[in-house]
């Protein structure tokens, strides 16, 4: 009989207080599980709702506003196209991809179209416009996963550059092509120059469709413009444009409008920044009632051995004994009560996340650990102050009589 | 001499004032002596108890034991002291309700051997000795008062103490396992030259000592030793 089996003994003889004492710790722990469990998987949600809008950072120039991007009116502001370098050797993390664009109106024959020179290798293929034209390279790994303990295969974001586009093709919009009556393989000048028009795109009821979209390098060289573009597309990650990846771009480019796409990618970040901080709130709530909850049942179980702790302190066992015989309780119930509230919480959250927003929950493995180490540690704390109280207890309070 | 008192006293302080449950009291008891302090409720007999077993700390005075002034001893010293020198034998048997026979013994065996194997051993043996050796797996629950307080001196002996202090070990028994009881006592002290302290309101049972000591108010009001007699005869 050592005090090891003596703990176990007493554990099994007060079931009933265990079961009320593990259910408080089991509930606290399965609550926090189920949140950051449900949210982890949001936020992977959000990272790849980010992914199919495609990019989601616009760098402008300063005189430039959103609506001039989206009306193609940009022609006069350019910035030179080495603050693309600038981005790239500041290796600020979370910028996925950099897509530099150059943009006129100018008119061919009678018309006007929207003339675009981008870098095909860096262009966002999941924008709707190359998707829709079937036009996709080779696929890019990408560089943020959502945040969070799990790898998750299937959350890959889906970037991909377009193959090639020589220096003497381009691809056109639907209303180009069918007011200039062109169709691919097609001959078209613009500016005295020859392209062979290498893909028809689809109509998609945006100004793309009076695009033509050409090499960045053979546009500059026919605008006269040099080394300039007029802006720049980036895909940021998810979790960087919440912690700051604006303003660390903007300390790149200072003289630049860098804003964000998407008024539905912000308000997901927002949701994912709240559920964050609802976890968190939970888990300080948890620790704070958990421990005390812990420590009042060690306490009510000090106080109902008060005589057994006198006897144990009689026959010659040192306080220590005392501490170690309670902390090794709490620490049992925190183990359990860790494991179990994983259980629990990881089954209802794979239970109700599909029931109240369609996402599928996964145990996330790694979650087991911390939450045995939470439990344990809140279990733990808990009990020091009774234990050290039950260390004070006189050896002679058995002498009483009952 | 096992044990030397000298101007021992034990003050409480209380709202209405302090109270000397011991009182300047001075005693010596030797190695072997069954003693037996007897006095009315109040009468500081189980403080006096306690201090001898290292239970409570003295206010005043001076408590050799085998040429140690544990008066001056350290908590964890003390305890030490317990588990080496004095075996414990209460009125309310004072066992563990969760442990069985057995395990009570186990448990003050562990106090200084953590082998668990030879605990359980020496532990049968000491129940085989006061006769529970069919009672090793009963929790005291399913024991009578009388084998409870069996195991209760079974453990008491777990240690080999030279000391054992009884407070009221008859207390809840009935006539016939008190002289039970006692004969057992008398028996431990004979035998195995144990010295025994009890505090008893039993004639009866305090004329098992050979040394009998009324207290009153704190004070030594009789003593009465039979031990050098005895030695002589």
């Amino acid at each position: 009989m050592r005090l090891t089996d003596l703990t176990l003994k007493e554990l099994w003889h007060r079931k009933s207080q265990l079961v009320s004492g593990l259910l408080a710790i089991t509930l606290g722990i399965g609550v926090i599980v189920g949140i950051r469990s449900f949210s982890v998987v949001s936020e992977k949600a959000v990272a790849v709702n980010l992914d199919n809008l495609g990019a989601n950072i616009l760098v402008l120039p300063q005189s430039s506003s959103v609506d001039n991007y989206y009306a193609a009116d940009i022609d006069a502001s350019t910035f030179p196209e080495d603050y693309v370098e600038k981005l790239v050797t500041s290796t600020i993390p979370g910028v996925d991809n950099i897509s530099p664009k150059l943009t006129r109106r100018i008119k061919v024959g009678n018309e006007n179209i929207v003339l675009t020179g981008i870098l095909p290798k860096s262009e966002i293929a999941s924008k709707p416009i190359w998707q829709r034209g079937g036009i996709q390279g080779q696929q890019a790994a990408a560089s943020c996963a959502p945040s969070g303990p799990q790898k998750y295969a299937d959350a890959k974001l889906q970037r991909k550059g377009i193959d090639t586009l020589a220096n003497n093709d381009c691809f056109i919009g639907s209303g180009i092509a069918s007011r200039l009556k062109l169709k691919e393989g097609s001959k078209l000048t613009i500016m005295d120059k020859e392209f062979t028009v290498a893909k028809l795109l689809p109509e998609t009821g945006t100004v793309d469709d009076d695009r033509v979209f050409a090499n960045l390098h053979t546009v500059q060289a026919l605008l006269g413009t040099g080394e300039q573009i007029s802006a720049i597309e980036i895909m940021g990650c998810c979790s960087a444009i919440s912690e700051g990846l604006l303003g660390k771009l903007r300390n790149v480019l200072p003289d630049t409008r860098i804003t964000t796409i998407g008024q539905i990618v912000s308000t997901q970040i927002e949701n994912n920044k709240l559920m964050s901080k609802i976890s968190l709130v939970f888990l300080i709530i948890i620790v704070f009632v958990g421990g005390i909850s812990i420590g009042n049942y060690i306490w009510g179980n000090v106080n109902e051995r008060r005589k057994e702790i006198g006897i144990l302190r009689m026959i010659g066992y040192h306080k220590q004994y005392i501490y170690y015989i309670l902390v090794l309780k709490a620490l049992l119930m925190g183990l359990v009560g860790g494991i179990a509230g994983y259980i629990l919480g990881t089954l209802s959250a794979m239970w109700l996340g599909p029931q109240f927003s369609g996402i599928a929950v996964n145990p996330i493995y790694m979650y087991f650990f911390y939450s045995i180490v939470v439990a344990i540690l809140i279990s733990i704390i808990g009990s020091l102050i009774p234990a050290y109280l039950a260390g004070k207890i006189e050896p002679f309070s058995n002498m009483q009589e009952d | 001499m096992l044990i030397q008192i000298k101007n021992l006293t034990k003050t409480y302080q209380r709202h209405d004032g302090a109270i000397n449950a011991v009182d300047n009291l001075s005693l010596d008891i030797p190695k072997g002596s069954f003693v037996t302090i007897t006095g009315a409720s109040g009468s500081g007999k189980t403080t006096l108890l306690l201090m001898l077993g290292g239970l409570l700390r003295p206010t005043s005075g001076k408590m050799v034991y085998n040429g140690n002034e544990i008066n001056l001893h350290k908590e964890e010293e003390l305890a030490n002291f317990r588990s080496n020198h004095v075996g414990f034998v209460m009125q309310s048997f004072a066992l563990i309700p969760y442990l069985t026979a057995v395990e009570n013994i186990m448990i003050a065996l562990n106090v200084k051997n953590s082998d668990k194997a030879k605990n359980r051993k020496g532990a049968l043996e000491l129940l085989e000795w006061v006769g529970l050796d069919d009672r090793t797996t009963h929790y005291p629950k399913e024991l009578s008062a009388g084998q409870q307080q069996r195991v209760a001196i079974a453990r008491a002996l777990a240690n080999n103490p030279d000391l054992l202090l009884a407070d009221e070990p008859t207390g809840n028994l009935d006539p016939g396992l008190s002289e039970e009881i006692l004969g057992v006592l008398k028996e431990i002290n004979q035998n195995h030259n144990t010295t025994i302290v009890m505090v008893t309101h039993s004639p009866m049972a305090a004329e098992y000592g050979n040394t009998k000591i009324q207290m009153k108010n704190g004070k030594l009001h009789t003593h009465v030793s039979n031990v050098i007699a005895e030695q002589i005869n």
